[in-house]
């Protein structure tokens, strides 16, 4: 179906090929899973098949594509519109109409189909993915899931035989996300279309992906059926690493295989997950919230949340897309609304505590800092140097001795190290940008620290690195709370969960209590190792370590 | 059955009674063709946010008459007021000699006002019209009957009134995020703050855009040879022309029938020439097309009705329709004129009642919960294959 012959890509201002003679092919009705670390060229891989690099990207293709038959290099994206269909990341970017059903057809007129086969054909895309109920809803007011969902069936109407899908799940919730990928897999079993799909969670995909394709960080690719290429690859979901651990043979993709090959392993462990999770154990408050609610309009957000952030320890803060986590962070650190309720952070000096809200902006951040979900929105400087000076001014703006008092560039170079300081911030990786933001907020010493969604785009390594990043500013002291989706990067870093559904508190306990508690929450660990309680791959080495003599 | 009705008929409708509006300045006839569009406007607009837009229009058109009723008693006061009912005399300032025929100040007359008051209820009736056809019709719509040649710029404006509001969310999310830098002051550090990373924002997000539609086969016609665009758009500027001058010559009273009449048909004629020529390259399909039908009819006509009433001037005279205000005499009522005004209230009555594409009371639960529970509806995912 897709015939990748030699295929090199170099950008322009790139000295060396962001992929490096790709020769493989792709057949008909096969599910492809593209991994590989950030920056390495998935997307371009992708944009390759429909001819968006180098048509719309700019760039040099050397050797050959070919799709169903149809050279990308005679062929712009449009001319494959009828055999290709491409989903992005972000399916609101990607809408041009404002209702679903109008959304659907849109692509159908492009290509001039007759009327009544339209038709016809929007009536059947509605019933397969779903949505029939939401066909005259503005597309701004469906939930992520919903809206990635229409823009799947979008591209589905025009009944193109290959489907590329760039991290379609990347901004869902757990749940969201099945249910997308649940969608995907249906296609390629009822249709037989060809499926391309990057993912960065692994643990979501692998189990359905008939070949993978791993990009490496110098522009070569991997391809073969999962279990051979997750063998050796750099990036593996936990089931793998933890089958690469247990020496399972063959290595098990899905919960299913690895439970059956981890009964002896079950029985080997320690049954009861009782050994020490974190060495950090409850600290004293710093935080205290009581009754928070926030409104937008008739809209309740936040309803009445009562919280205490200790210090010394990290949160995951988990819920559902619009469940109010991101309004609680904000209202937690001042700058967002909060209609009612009391928010005090510990401060030295004043026994009562401060209400971050009452303060300028200038003072609050340095009780509470937040790393918001486009951190990009704190960036507006051309260099990393530049970003960080000003960060120095802002911390000794206010002039007291509260601040940290450690420059800006040297707290990014022990967040991120080797990041040149000449680049300009939007040429960072996810994970440097991530890493910029946070240092700039360091700068102010904030005994609690805030972050809404930081593992959005962050591959497995980023997300390690991440972790412990988190763990060092918990075990300094801080309160750190990280709003997330992603199970796998809670299991990891939280000290303690808390869920979130509706604007209520519905759980919060311990990270081992809750995240075992129901499969929505629990990590692939946990469900394979279920009634034992871990949580990680980690936690399982450290026990057998332990136990065997 | 209720169903949106075509949106070129509501725009037939209110501009041929704006046109009609344009020939009188009986504050009578103004008052019932305003009575008129309210009627129309209450009984058939949509739930939709462009539904809202009379409202605007209307404080629009007052702001209109009160700055020419200002305008006139400030600036235009009257030299000579013999035979003039002066109400009171605003100070006076002597301006210098070469702004003669401007004054500041003076008497204001009764006179006067009125004939301002007029004046500005004309335009703002004009300025209502449009109102009402923005609020009946969805602009969305409308742009989809364009002709083919003129496809991409209907989706140039559907693309803007989509990102606009993302840019005004853009501007909020980032302007919040500055308080998080503990920076909160205005100015032009401000304005820099603020406006680079919304820019970036917009950029990336209209390339994301670009991309999705390249790849959906949006241009797949591809461009027409260089001579065929040449003659396109030299037809259409000659057109435009055409028409400018023909409406213009319409419209202004001296101005000879004789040219204007040519001029707009000959300008109808070959703007429509060179549409279609622009449009003959493209193949594209239209899904769901706005059907036209016994309603759509209806309206133009009861549109078009007070136009060729009050611009052949069937039984009324000039002064019915323009009342004197010097001497100052009570407007009267020219009975066929606003005959024909009334009918361009049927379309409250004959045209089918708007579909109504959200249920109120789901989009009430809507509103409560933005993102209503991802799991409440997995139970839907049917499985039917598309033949």
């Amino acid at each position: 179906m897709i015939r990748f012959d030699h295929m090199t890509v170099t950008y322009s201002e790139q000295s060396s090929p962001v992929l490096r003679d790709v020769d493989l092919l792709v057949e008909e009705g096969e599910l492809v899973l593209v991994v590989g670390p950030t920056g390495a060229g998935k997307s371009t891989f992708l944009g390759t098949v429909n001819g968006l690099v180098p048509h719309f990207s700019g760039g040099t293709l050397a050797g050959r594509v070919t799709v169903g038959g149809r050279d990308t290099r005679a062929h712009r994206p449009r001319d494959l519109a009828d055999l290709v269909g491409v989903v992005s990341q972000d399916p609101l970017a990607g809408f041009v109409t404002d209702t679903v059903e109008e959304e659907l057809a849109y692509g159908m007129e492009q290509l001039a189909i007759a009327p009544d086969v339209m038709r016809k054909r929007v009536e059947e895309t509605l019933d397969l993915l779903g949505v029939a109920d939401l066909r005259d809803r503005p597309l701004h007011q469906l939930s992520g899931g919903q809206q990635q969902r229409v823009a799947i069936g979008a591209v589905l109407t025009t009944h193109p035989r290959v489907l590329v899908l760039d991290e379609p799940t990347s901004a869902l919730d757990p749940t969201a996300a099945e249910e997308v990928l649940a969608t995907i897999t249906r296609l390629v079993h009822d249709l037989g279309v060809t499926v391309l799909l990057a993912e960065h969670r692994l643990e979501r995909v692998v189990q359905y992906a008939d070949r993978i394709v791993e990009i490496h960080r110098n522009g070569r690719v991997t391809y073969g059926p999962p279990a051979l290429v997750l063998a050796t690859s750099a990036v593996a979901p936990p089931v793998v690493e933890l089958g690469r651990l247990a020496g399972w043979e063959p290595l098990p993709l899905s919960i299913r295989d690895a439970r059956r090959s981890a009964r002896h392993l079950r029985q080997r462990l320690p049954a009861e997950g009782r050994e020490p999770v974190r060495g950090r154990t409850g600290g004293t408050p710093v935080l205290r919230a009581r009754n928070v609610v926030v409104r937008y309009g008739p809209t309740v957000a936040v309803g009445g949340v009562e919280v205490e952030l200790d210090a010394g320890r990290v949160t995951a803060l988990m819920g559902r897309n619009g469940s109010g986590k991101s309004s609680l962070l904000w209202a937690l650190q001042g700058s967002g609304p909060r209609h009612a309720g009391t928010v005090t952070v510990d401060a030295p000096g004043r026994p009562g505590g401060l209400d971050p809200a009452r303060l300028p902006a200038g003072e609050a951040r340095r009780l509470v800092g937040l790393i918001p979900q486009t951190p990009t929105d704190l960036l507006y400087l051309d260099t990393v140097a530049a970003e960080c000076r000003q960060a120095d001014l802002e911390a000794a703006g206010a002039g007291d001795d509260r601040s940290s008092g450690v420059p800006a560039l040297q707290l990014l170079e022990e967040l991120a190290p080797g990041i040149d300081p000449l680049a300009h911030p939007r040429d960072l990786s996810e994970g440097q940008r991530l890493a910029l933001v946070l240092a700039i907020q360091l700068t102010a010493a904030p005994p609690v620290l805030l972050l809404d969604e930081p593992t959005r785009g962050l591959d497995y390594r980023s997300k390690e690195h991440l972790g412990a990043v988190l763990g060092r500013l918990a075990a300094g002291g801080r309160s750190v709370v990280v709003a997330t989706h992603d199970v796998e990067f809670a299991a990891k870093v939280a000290d303690r969960v808390i869920v979130m559904a509706a604007g209520d508190l519905v759980a919060d306990g311990s990270a081992v209590d809750i995240l075992t508690a129901s499969p929505a929450y629990a990590p692939q660990v946990a469900k394979i190792l279920a009634p034992a309680h871990y949580l990680t791959v980690d936690q399982v080495a450290t026990a057998l370590r332990s136990t065997s003599p | 059955m209720p169903r949106n009705l075509h949106p070129v008929a509501w725009w037939i409708w209110a501009l041929g009674l704006a046109a009609a509006v344009s020939r009188t300045t009986n504050p009578v006839l103004l008052g019932l063709v305003l009575a008129v569009l309210g009627l129309v406007v209450a009984n058939r607009r949509s739930e939709a946010p462009w539904a809202r837009a009379f409202k605007y229009y209307m404080f629009l058109a007052l702001t209109v008459v009160a700055i020419r009723v200002v305008f006139r008693s400030v600036f235009g006061g009257d030299i000579s007021t013999t035979m003039m009912h002066v109400w009171f005399r605003l100070p006076s300032v002597p301006l210098p000699s070469w702004a003669a025929g401007v004054q500041l100040g003076g008497p204001v007359t009764a006179e006067g006002t009125f004939s301002a008051l007029y004046d500005g209820m004309m335009l703002g009736c004009m300025l209502a019209c449009v109102g009402a056809a923005n609020a009946l019709a969805n602009p969305k719509r409308a742009l989809r009957v364009l002709p083919g040649a003129l496809y991409e710029l209907g989706v140039a404006v559907v693309v803007a009134l989509t990102v606009a509001p993302q840019l005004v969310e853009s501007v909020q999310r980032v302007h919040r995020a500055r308080k998080l830098r503990g920076r909160s002051g205005l100015g032009w550090h401000a304005l820099r703050e603020i406006a680079i990373p919304v820019l970036q924002d917009a950029l990336e997000r209209s390339l994301r855009l670009a991309a999705a539609m390249d790849s959906r086969g949006y241009g797949r016609t591809g461009a027409a040879p260089t001579p065929v665009r040449r003659l396109t758009a030299g037809l259409m500027v000659t057109g435009m022309c055409g028409l400018c001058l023909g409406t213009f010559g319409l419209l202004d009273a001296s101005t000879s029938r004789t040219v204007a009449l040519p001029a707009l048909v000959t300008g109808t004629v070959v703007s429509v020439a060179g549409l279609a020529l622009g449009g003959r390259r493209v193949r594209r399909s239209r899904y769901r097309p706005d059907p036209w039908s016994g309603p759509e009819w209806g309206v133009v006509l009861s549109g078009l009705a007070p136009l060729v009433v009050l611009w052949s001037g069937v039984g009324s005279s000039l002064i019915g329709l323009n009342p004197s205000t010097f001497p100052l005499t009570w407007p009267s009522l020219p009975v066929v004129p606003a005959l024909a005004v009334l009918v361009a209230a049927l379309p409250a009555v004959i045209s089918p009642p708007p579909f109504r594409a959200i249920d109120p009371s789901r989009c009430a639960a809507v509103t409560a919960r933005p993102n209503r529970s991802e799991g409440a509806d997995t139970g839907s995912g049917r499985l039917e294959v598309p033949a």
